[in-house]
């Protein structure tokens, strides 16, 4: 009885709180308990900063909602509406605009860097599958979303994306005429969309993060050295391990604070990023009848777009740039090398992943340049390198000269 | 009853019970994938559009709006009709045999009067609006471009007849609606029936 009357106020409601629910025992698995290794770098912040990211797109979604009408007629007269008359209602847009691009190069960060650490490798195979699974969402989410201001490359976008369904043999045209539910992308179209933009897709990005969260805790982070640190425990503690929060926790908020000032620098001084984040053709209203002369998508697609367009054949075009994306899943199987950082991996990969980055970033550029003469050539020579990447993966991992890997974390300066 | 046998009825039972539940779940989503198709009135908006093409000059082009889809109407001069004639070596479907077009529009031209064309303005790729580029040679198409259609966005080619060339990303011609005169200028597109064959 004595030690209740001790106890603070906080405590004593904390108590209550934590015989009802579980919320200390979650706080110490999840944060002040989840041991990391000590020697995390810079890129080890882009997961938490996809959260951010994820958080602002929520918020500023939620907002825009309000004033935003899902119809032919009125959407784009709406998003004029939030940008000139309601208040704040720019800065409300060009956050979720500005997010969207934001977005994908934090998670293009993420992603190599589990490329460069080895991430995707055992015993963390399905993690790196659920966030395939959430990359692929966030694509979708992204095309929903670009849609709905009702703009020329919102409509051509549109129009061209749904098309790809429509390579398929036999399937393709009702399948397309089911995703659009008209024969044009009309209002309908524009309708659904906002239903999955809003409520489908980030519905099961929240579910999605949450279940990505707890298969990382479960197998714990790995490191920029690529060595298990629950293999070394003392007391059940790695000895290689400091607790997430507070030493990753402070650490997150510096590089939240720097991402911050970045992005608020973008919405105020370059929200439309010279037409890379809102293209220049979607200031004109959507019109069925005619196409923009240079229809390009937004940056975060163009290395698939890319690859894409390299192929004079329809078909095999879009089986090509779907397996593009399809073949990142493979990933973890098609690497052989047990090794799991770069720092002690051989030659070969270190060549191969460069090349590999390189080709994206070329194909990212070549989406956007018109579909002609040399622009197609070289679209054509790095759509070779990126597959090359994956499909000879196996044989050039498989006897990779590696150096020996250190039983514990260590320091480069 | 034995414990084995106990089991193996609780093993059916489930077995049988998530079968039906399976079966429930897979019927209640067929409403609401249907819910998807077009529905009744984006079926009835689909209605045949009357196009005057009095006004239309020799080598002009006319634009119309059928099932939100953009339709051409050119009115091609004879010089134009001879240059298809000579460039069937580089096409990809001339006969039409694999595109999408009415029986009376599956010949040469693509049309029930030779001179006048009637195309879904679609480019069969992925759905850009191709646009019109009827001079001969131009600098950025090259020197054996005879006139026809370009399309900007992933630069497929297509001849006075809305017949693709080979090597560009478009699989088939441009899609021929249905149509009939209903007198020598006015033509409905849409619909061909009592339309002579």
């Amino acid at each position: 009885m004595s030690n209740v009357e001790t106890q603070s106020r906080g405590a004593q409601f904390l108590g209550w709180i934590d015989a009802r629910f579980p919320l200390s025992k979650m706080f110490k698995e999840h944060m002040s308990e989840y041991y990391a290794g000590k020697n995390f770098n810079f890129w080890y912040v882009f997961g938490v900063l996809a959260i951010v990211v994820l958080v602002i797109q929520l918020i500023t979604g939620i907002f825009l909602t309000m004033n935003y009408k899902p119809s032919a007629a009125d959407a784009f007269a709406s998003v004029e509406y939030i940008m000139r008359d309601v208040e704040w209602g720019w800065l409300i847009r060009y956050m979720h605009s500005t997010g969207a691009s934001a977005f994908f190069i934090v998670v293009y960060l993420h992603m190599f860097r589990a490329m460069l650490y080895g991430s995707y490798k055992k015993p963390r195979e399905l993690l790196w599958l659920i966030g395939m699974v959430i990359y692929v969402a966030l694509m979708a989410e992204g095309f929903l979303g670009y849609l709905l201001p009702w703009g020329q490359m919102s409509y051509w976008g549109a129009q061209v994306i749904v098309s790809l369904f429509g390579a398929f043999p036999y399937i393709g045209e009702p399948l397309v005429e089911w995703i659009r539910g008209d024969f044009y992308i009309s209002d309908i179209t524009l309708n659904r969309f906002f239903a999955l933009h809003v409520i489908a897709v980030p519905l099961a990005l929240v579910m999605l993060v949450v279940v990505h969260i707890l298969a990382l805790h479960e197998t714990g982070s790995n490191n920029p050295d690529g060595i298990e640190i629950k293999e070394n425990k003392v007391d059940g503690i790695p000895v290689d391990g400091i607790p997430f929060h507070p030493y990753y926790s402070v650490k997150d908020v510096v590089a939240i604070i720097i991402f911050l000032i970045l992005f608020a620098a973008v919405v105020f001084f370059a929200p439309e990023m010279g037409g890379y984040f809102l293209e220049h053709a979607n200031f004109e209203p959507a019109n069925s009848l005619k196409t923009p002369e240079h229809i390009a998508p937004v940056w975060y697609y163009t290395p698939f777009y890319a690859i894409l367009r390299a192929v004079p054949d329809k078909l095999t075009g879009v089986l090509l740039m779907f397996g593009a994306i399809a073949v990142l899943f493979l990933l973890p199987w098609l690497d052989r090398c047990k090794v799991k950082s770069i720092r002690y991996r051989g030659w070969t990969y270190k060549f191969a992943v460069g090349c590999f980055a390189i080709s994206f970033l070329a194909l990212g550029w070549l989406g956007l340049q018109p579909a002609e003469g040399v622009y197609t050539t070289l679209a054509r020579i790095f759509t070779a390198i990126y597959f090359g990447f994956f499909i000879l993966m196996p044989f050039y991992t498989a006897r990779e000269k590696t150096k020996p890997v250190p039983d514990r974390l260590v320091y480069h300066k | 009853m034995s414990a084995d046998e106990g089991l193996n009825r609780r093993h059916f039972l489930t077995v049988a019970t998530t079968a039906i539940g399976g079966v429930g779940v897979a019927l209640t989503a067929v409403p609401f994938l249907a819910s998807w198709k077009p529905s009744a009135r984006a079926q009835a908006a689909g209605a045949p559009v009357e196009v005057d093409i009095s006004k239309l000059e020799d080598g002009g082009l006319l634009r119309v709006e059928w099932r939100g889809k953009p339709v051409w109407i050119v009115k091609r001069t004879s010089a134009m009709l001879d240059r298809l004639a000579n460039a069937t070596n580089d096409l990809r479907d001339p006969e039409s045999d694999v595109s999408d077009q009415p029986e009376y529009a599956k010949n040469e031209v693509r049309s029930l009067k030779p001179e006048i064309l009637v195309l879904v303005a679609n480019c069969t790729h992925l759905g850009c609006v191709p646009t019109d580029r009827f001079e001969v040679a131009p600098a950025d198409l090259g020197a054996d471009w005879v006139g026809g259609f370009f399309c900007p966005c992933h630069g497929s080619k297509f001849d006075l007849a809305g017949r693709v060339f080979a090597g560009v990303p478009a699989p088939t011609n441009l899609s021929v609606p249905p149509y009939r005169f209903l007198s020598d200028n006015t033509i409905l597109v849409g619909d061909d029936s009592g339309a002579e064959a």
